[in-house]
């Protein structure tokens, strides 16, 4: 590999990184906040995108469909949370990993009668249409670079929210000790509610924002899923700086992996994640 | 009470035997035909496409085959191969069907093909392109009417050795079809004296293509070949674009490439080559009636899987009339099958000894919307049924 190309791949697995953060962070959020092992997660990710299918059909723009569909997953995230899972807070793992399961199926069959099975693309707005000229022959999408550039914003105003305002601090707090939290006169049900449809949000996000270059497709919740639980556990369950350190060493791993090791290409990431655990067996960044 | 109850009972047992007996009636002078496809789930809209070609000719012909008319049992597969045995044996043991029709995907159609050999039961594979189905698996009960992995990607690797392309990459998932297509296409390129430069894989069905978009425009070869399909050829079509790459080095591929996915590839997808037993803008008679007949029923375009299946039912109709109509007469069916001569929307094509058709493979570009036809790739193209010990 010359060292162009070693650059340009560099470029590649920070921008697949940064990409899998967005989605990471919001099931870590969930899992190492309200202790909830989320599967609909990627549900929430396909969601997002057929949300930015169908309104970007209507009103004709990406910026109108997500101006709109952020604030809907939020309601839909909380509406989620009330409804089902205020309900599993204090039952075991497995009832969650059965509702949570039960979601991803209500979720992909209620696309399919409403929006149907066939793959959709969603063009790339026309402002970032662009690519920049990297070499002789190879170009790279602007639309990709701003797909990062979001991450990046996303995961600072994260760490801002969680680290210094009273809302971080109540939902630190109640990560810590959910019944001291109650004792001080905190609504924990109302900070869990936020903590949950912020999440949906991120999940949702991730897959508006990816859609113009994954297109739109049945199932595709279910392959950010695994990668997505892997940041989680690399990163340590509730850190947002491990999920956004864990989604990079993933992206790094996944590009060279293909381009190295192309015949155990489908592993790396894997032995990866075996290599990260017997070294620190709670994941990089595991706090408390 | 009890006089009522009995009474009840009786009523019911009565009616159950006589519903019984009636569908056992129904059953003696009717072909059974067991369409075992997917109805839910990613490949919906093939296999109903499949079941409309199908009827389309059973409606052609007044409702029959064989001059007998003709009974449908339905089970959704689901695409799962781990159900794949279990519900090809509800058509097979429960339902008794003369024929087993079935399916999109290659792992269920390999299991239906065990079945269909344990059982004796007829099979007419109208999609799944497994090579081995044809080849080490074939057996004198078991047809295909669609195609085999190895011929469009062969036909391919002709086209391009013709097209003066010397140096070329190799891109698909890691799985049989995949591996099976870039096979096929490799033997044709290399005699022609081509060389690949590199094979890269990736595990089905991972999407990122970053890595080898960069990849390849390192090495800089000539063309690259692709296997994908559905939602993943899409997406490579477009970030292949998105790269600049279509500008320099231009990307070749079977014909899943561009079916049933090009409004989702947009603009990306112009002026793609692709080779396909199938196109549109066909020059052929059939076809354009196929299409209207198709179009007037279910008020919706045809594709390559609705020809097959229509192709499926012509030929069980040619096995049929070389029976006298009569299923039961397995051997002549079988020798009225493989002497048939299918004319298909496709183009005529007869079958070879492994039972897979022998047909024209195209060489279609994509133009406004459509897999439109520029060349007769390769004349009858046969597959080489490699292990097939028939």
């Amino acid at each position: 590999m010359d060292f162009a190309s070693f650059l340009i791949q560099t470029l590649n697995s920070l921008q697949y990184g940064l990409l899998l953060f967005l989605v990471a962070s919001g099931l870590t959020l969930v899992f190492g906040i309200m202790g909830i092992i989320n599967l609909a997660h990627g549900s929430f990710y396909m969601i997002g995108a057929y949300l930015a299918f169908v309104l970007t059909s209507t009103t004709g723009s990406l910026f109108m469909a997500i101006l709109l569909g952020v604030p809907l997953a939020l309601i839909f995230g909380a509406f989620l949370e009330w409804a089902l899972f205020s309900h599993l807070y204090k039952r075991d793992h497995l009832e969650q990993v059965l509702l949570t399961y039960g979601l991803i199926l209500v979720f992909e069959e209620l696309r399919s009668l409403l929006v149907g099975d066939e793959v959709h693309g969603i063009d790339i707005p026309a402002m970032f249409n662009g690519s920049i000229q990297l070499s002789e022959v190879l170009s790279y999408p602007v639309y990709r670079l701003v797909i990062s550039a979001v991450c990046v914003v996303l995961a600072v105003a994260l760490y801002f929210v969680i680290q210094r305002t009273r809302l971080g601090m109540m939902i630190r707090a109640g990560n810590h000790d959910r019944t001291m939290v109650e004792a001080l006169g905190i609504n924990i049900n109302m900070i869990y509610r936020v903590v949950f449809a912020l999440g949906v949000a991120l999940a949702a996000l991730a897959g508006m924002l990816a859609s113009p270059i994954s297109s739109v497709f049945p199932n595709m919740g279910s392959q950010v899923l695994i990668i997505s639980f892997v940041i989680v556990v690399i990163g340590g369950i509730g850190s947002v700086w491990g999920a956004l350190a864990a989604a990079l060493i993933v992206g790094f791993a996944d590009t060279f992996g293909k381009v190295l090791l192309p015949e155990l290409s489908g592993m790396v990431v894997y032995i990866v994640m075996a290599g990260v655990l017997l070294w620190r067996p709670e994941g990089i960044f595991k706090k408390g | 009470m009890t006089t009522t109850f009995k009474h009840i009972r009786n009523i019911a047992l009565a009616t159950a035997f006589a519903a019984a007996g009636l569908s056992g009636a129904q059953a003696a002078d009717k072909v059974k035909v067991g369409f075992m496809l997917p109805y839910t789930g990613t490949y919906a809209s093939l296999g109903n496409a499949i079941t409309n070609g199908f009827k389309q000719y059973v409606a052609e012909n007044g409702g029959k085959l064989g001059g007998r008319e003709i009974e449908y049992y339905t089970v959704d597969d689901e695409s799962d191969p781990a159900k794949a045995t279990e519900n090809a044996n509800k058509l097979v043991k429960r339902d008794k069907v003369d024929l087993l029709v079935g399916t999109v995907h290659s792992g269920v159609a390999l299991a239906m093909a065990k079945v269909a050999r344990e059982n004796k039961t007829l099979l007419i594979v109208p999609n799944a392109g497994a090579d081995e189905i044809t080849g080490p698996l074939c057996a004198p009960n078991v047809f295909r009417s669609s195609f085999s992995a190895w011929q469009p990607s062969y036909a391919m690797g002709e086209v391009m050795a013709k097209k003066g392309l010397k140096k070329v990459v190799t891109v698909t998932w890691k799985y049989s079809f995949g591996l099976q297509s870039v096979e096929g296409f490799k033997e044709a390129f290399v005699k022609s004296g081509g060389k690949v430069e590199k094979d890269m894989t990736l595990p089905f069905p991972n999407v990122e293509f970053q890595p080898f978009l960069t990849e390849i425009a390192s090495i800089k070869p000539d063309a690259v070949f692709v296997f994908f399909a559905g939602a993943g050829a899409a997406k490579f079509v477009k970030d292949y674009a998105a790269a600049g790459l279509n500008k320099t080095i231009p990307l070749y591929g079977p014909g899943f490439l561009t079916d049933g996915n090009l409004d989702a590839m947009g603009d990306a997808g112009k002026g793609l080559q692709t080779t396909l037993h199938y196109a549109d803008g066909l020059d052929n008679k059939k076809d354009a009636a196929f299409r209207l007949g198709y179009v007037k029923a279910y008020k919706m375009q045809p594709d390559v899987y609705a020809v097959q299946g229509y192709d499926a039912a012509q030929l069980y109709q040619a096995g049929l009339n070389a029976a006298g109509g009569d299923a039961a007469k397995q051997d002549a069916v079988i020798k009225g099958m493989e002497a048939a001569r299918i004319d298909s929307p496709r183009g005529a094509f007869t079958l070879s000894k492994a039972h897979n058709p022998v047909q024209d493979i195209y060489l279609r570009e994509v133009q406004g919307g459509q897999n439109k036809v520029i060349s007769t790739a390769v004349k009858s193209l046969a597959d080489p049924a490699r292990g097939c010990k028939m």
